[in-house]
């Protein structure tokens, strides 16, 4: 049998029609794995806890814009609730104690004191307190207006931003007092950790030699 | 990555705190450009690290039991043995043995060698010890990695690189500034005056309006009090083909006197209250009494309806209640500590008070006698009456007592407080009045804390052509001492007659002319000078030569060395040698010995201060008293001294 490799077929038979069909098939199969390959890898990895080096960005504001990358997921979204990382918990704690001696105030015994000896050392607490959140977090108001004043709240509100309470009825935009102005972390950052560092010990015992 | 220069990088290597800032040179035009400063990251608490824009200039050496290895690390670099920063400071307040504070002041100390391994000074004989050269280098280097961390591309080995060093720092100290950067890579840096630096951020800050605000005939007197120094400067403006033109005309002297003194005053005052109540303090608390001041003093400064702030030190145990003191500070207090005991109102001829020291038992850093910085101040002005004199367009009035400032800049965490600095204002335009001279005013919006190293990255950034420049020389003129030919009287030391080698005012990289006079050196041996140096002595011309002068206006340096290596010469030659001063672009004072018949030249090294023997760890300190020192001197000491004639041609 003679063979011409430089022809092409003149007709369309039924043998290559099915090889046709069935390239597209697998084709369309294989798109299909991969993309819930892909999706179930960026599940898994952002619900293992951050590695130790870096949790600065375990911060909330991040952590929901990295969900909502997530959008194009089929529709049966199994419902997953974050585990918040103890890391940079124990790390501000461990802050609170060293800057502002929150645990020795809170784990002290204040009944038996007068109020002006709580209150000197109440004084350490605040202004600790107070120099730990200013170094490490950008804390603004969510609404900038007077409290008490009159307010609107536009359609297609974040609820998550504005919770609204009292005689909630009708549609949006709605007419309120504001009676809290809320306040939002505009930016978070923690000191960065070493490997092996122990987050559990949040102060660590003195000995002076 | 390109190997064009794209930062100018301002290092403000201060004597508490460290400040690096950038000019980015590609961006913004002329007066314009944006200055940024460096976050620089370092350990906080152990294997805690983090971003601040200020590295205390602290070290910390610690005991290898007392940290695990990856406590110490750094984003970048090694695991380092010393710990440079906030937590050196931390860790050095509840021990202090092992920490290193305030190298920057020994650099400038003539009775040691800063290069000998002495601090901590107090440390016991088992803590390894380091000089101060060597915690200025890991400053330094400190910088140097943070910088390279943030810019992998643009290592700071390969940007334009500005150091500040303070105005009154002698020849030797910025020499050895200039080698430690050399000494990490950085031998691009120059070396800025810190005042200086102050008034090109004033300048960058107003973004062009610095020329509405000064004028012609201005005499800008700038007051940087830092942590642990002051330091004043003059600088005057003039006019030169239709431009404005700065001329630093005077700068003050080395005076170991800042806020951490204020801090340390209003603590001994709380804490004498305390004690008067009973209450015993540690002296861990004092620390913590000294930090409680600080701040009741600083809301106490900004709030001035406030009357009294409460001042708090918490116990050390986990009892935070019960071990709490607590005391008031008044506002009367801090004015009674402060204003009047740092700002005293006093006359323009005062002079500041030095007791003698009592022997040379222990060693120490010449800290300022006198806490009053008016007077510091009000000498400097009178001292420098004639600072401005040959700039056309600066007048003094007739009968004038002192250099009358028209515009007052000032520096430094200290004057954050509102009160301190209307107090200085009132107290320089007291002294004015009495001169019928019109008031000075205050030159605003400084940033009082960053200034000096984003001024630092300006000037690097004008000196590639982007603006206004300050003239500045040597703000001194140097002298060698040359035993006078007087016939030898038993008993009394020969006088001695003083050489300039480098007069008041010499540019940027410009050569002093050699004096006529030679020395003999012998070959093979070093030949110490005495090495004198005057702020106000501005006529000397390079070979003037001495008999009478006051101790008020020359001070004593220490000594420089010079060796002849013998290679071209015979070992116990006597080689004639004349004197060179360069000042060089770097803003390094660099002596040089010429051969008179070969022309070939060898370096006059400036640290031989305090010189040990080898392997001694305490410095030695004798060179206080080299008077004392020559009576018992040795067969070769006698050689040395024949040696050392100075010839007329």
């Amino acid at each position: 049998m003679n063979i011409d490799f430089s022809r092409l077929p003149e007709t369309l038979d039924a043998l290559h029609l099915i090889l046709g069909i069935s390239a597209i098939v697998l084709l369309f199969l294989q798109v299909l794995t991969l993309t819930f390959t892909v999706l179930a890898l960026l599940r898994q990895s952002t619900k293992t806890p951050q590695a130790l080096a870096k949790p600065v960005e375990g911060s909330p504001p991040s952590a929901i814009t990295e969900r909502r990358e997530e959008k194009p997921t089929p529709p049966p979204k199994p419902i997953v609730l974050r585990e918040p990382t103890p890391d940079a918990a124990l790390q501000l704690l461990s802050l609170l104690q060293s800057e502002a001696r929150l645990l020795d105030f809170l784990k002290e015994d204040i009944s038996a004191y007068a109020d002006s000896e709580v209150g000197a050392a109440a004084r350490i607490v605040h202004e600790g307190c107070r120099k730990v959140i200013e170094q490490h977090f950008d804390i603004a108001p969510v609404r900038t207006e007077e409290e008490g004043s009159r307010i609107t709240v536009p359609k297609g509100f974040d609820p998550a931003e504005i919770r609204l309470t009292g005689h909630i009825v009708g549609n949006p935009p709605f007419s309120g007092v504001l009676v809290h102005r809320g306040w939002r972390a505009a930016k978070v950052k923690l000191p960065q950790l070493s490997e092996g560092h122990k987050v559990d010990i949040l102060a660590p015992a003195e000995v002076e030699l | 990555m390109n190997g064009e220069k794209r930062y100018c990088v301002g290092i403000d290597l201060g004597t508490t705190h460290s400040v690096v800032a950038q000019a980015d040179i590609q961006q913004g035009e002329r007066e314009k450009v944006p200055i940024a400063v460096l976050g620089i990251p370092q350990l906080i608490a152990p294997g805690t690290v983090e971003e601040r824009w200020q590295l205390p200039s602290f070290l910390y050496l610690p005991h290898p039991e007392e940290l695990k290895e990856e406590d110490r690390v750094l984003p970048f670099g090694d695991k380092t043995e010393h710990i440079v920063g906030t937590l050196a400071r931390e860790l050095g307040s509840k021990t202090p043995i092992r920490l290193v504070s305030s190298a920057k002041s020994w650099l400038c100390h003539a009775g040691v060698n800063p290069k000998q391994l002495f601090l901590p000074i107090e440390a016991p004989q088992e803590v390894p010890r380091v000089s101060p050269y060597q915690a200025s280098l890991e400053y330094l280097k400190h910088l140097r990695d943070a910088w390279n961390y943030r810019h992998p591309e643009e290592p700071l080995e390969r940007q334009h690189l500005v150091i500040t060093v303070p105005a009154s720092f002698d020849p030797a100290a910025r020499e050895l500034t200039f080698e430690a950067a050399k000494e990490v890579g950085l031998g691009q840096a120059i070396l800025l005056e810190e005042p200086q630096a102050a008034l090109y951020s004033w300048i960058q800050q107003s973004e062009g309006n610095w020329r509405e605000q000064v004028k012609v005939g201005d005499v800008i007197l700038v007051v940087d009090v830092g942590g642990g120094t002051t330091d004043f400067s003059l600088i005057a403006v003039s006019e030169e083909e239709g431009n404005l033109q700065f001329n630093r005309v005077a700068v003050g002297d080395h005076i170991l006197l800042g806020g951490d003194n204020m801090d340390l005053a209003l603590a001994y005052l709380v804490k004498t209250k305390l004690e008067q109540e009973g209450k015993r303090l540690d002296s861990w608390q004092v620390q913590a009494l000294t930090h409680s001041c600080r701040s009741a003093k600083e809301q106490l400064l900004s709030d001035l309806n406030l009357d009294r702030a409460p001042v708090i030190v918490p116990s050390r145990g986990s009892k935070l209640i019960g071990g709490t003191l607590r005391a008031d500070l008044t506002r009367a207090e801090v004015t009674a500590t402060l204003i009047e005991g740092f700002f005293p109102h006093v006359a323009i001829d005062a002079k500041p008070l030095s007791r003698p020291r009592t022997g040379l038992t222990t060693l120490g850093l010449p800290y300022a006698q006198d806490a009053r910085i008016t007077v510091h101040l009000a000498y400097f002005l009178s001292r420098q009456i004639g600072a401005a004199s040959d700039l056309k367009g600066v007048t003094l009035t007739e009968g004038a007592r002192f250099l009358h400032p028209t515009a007052i800049l000032l520096n430094g965490g200290v004057f954050k407080g509102q009160p301190l600095s209307a107090r200085l204002l009132e107290v320089i335009n007291r002294w004015l009045a009495e001169d019928n001279a019109p008031p000075a005013r205050l030159l605003e919006g400084a940033d009082l804390d960053l200034a000096v190293a984003k001024g630092a990255a300006y000037y690097g950034y004008v000196r590639l052509g982007g603006g206004v420049r300050i003239r500045a020389g040597t703000a001194a003129a140097y002298y060698v001492g040359v035993e006078s030919t007087m016939p030898a009287v038993p008993g009394f030391p020969p006088p001695i007659r003083l050489l300039c080698v480098a007069p008041f005012g010499m540019e940027e990289g410009t050569e002093a002319p050699l004096p006529p006079y030679e020395f003999g050196v012998i070959v093979g041996e070093p030949v110490q000078f005495r090495f004198f140096a005057s702020t106000v002595r501005r006529d000397d011309p390079a070979g003037a030569l001495l008999d009478q002068w006051s101790e008020e206006e020359v001070q004593e340096l220490a000594e420089i060395e010079v060796t002849l290596p013998p290679e071209r010469y015979q070992p116990g030659e006597v080689v004639p040698v004349q004197l060179a001063a360069i000042y060089t672009e770097v803003g390094t004072l660099r002596l040089e010995a010429v051969a008179k018949d070969s022309g070939e030249r060898w370096k006059i090294e400036f640290e031989v201060r305090g010189r040990p023997s080898q392997g001694q760890t305490e410095p030695t300190i004798e060179e206080g008293q080299p008077q004392a020192a020559e009576e018992t001197i040795g067969e070769s000491e006698q050689e040395r001294r024949a040696s050392f004639w100075p010839f007329k041609k």
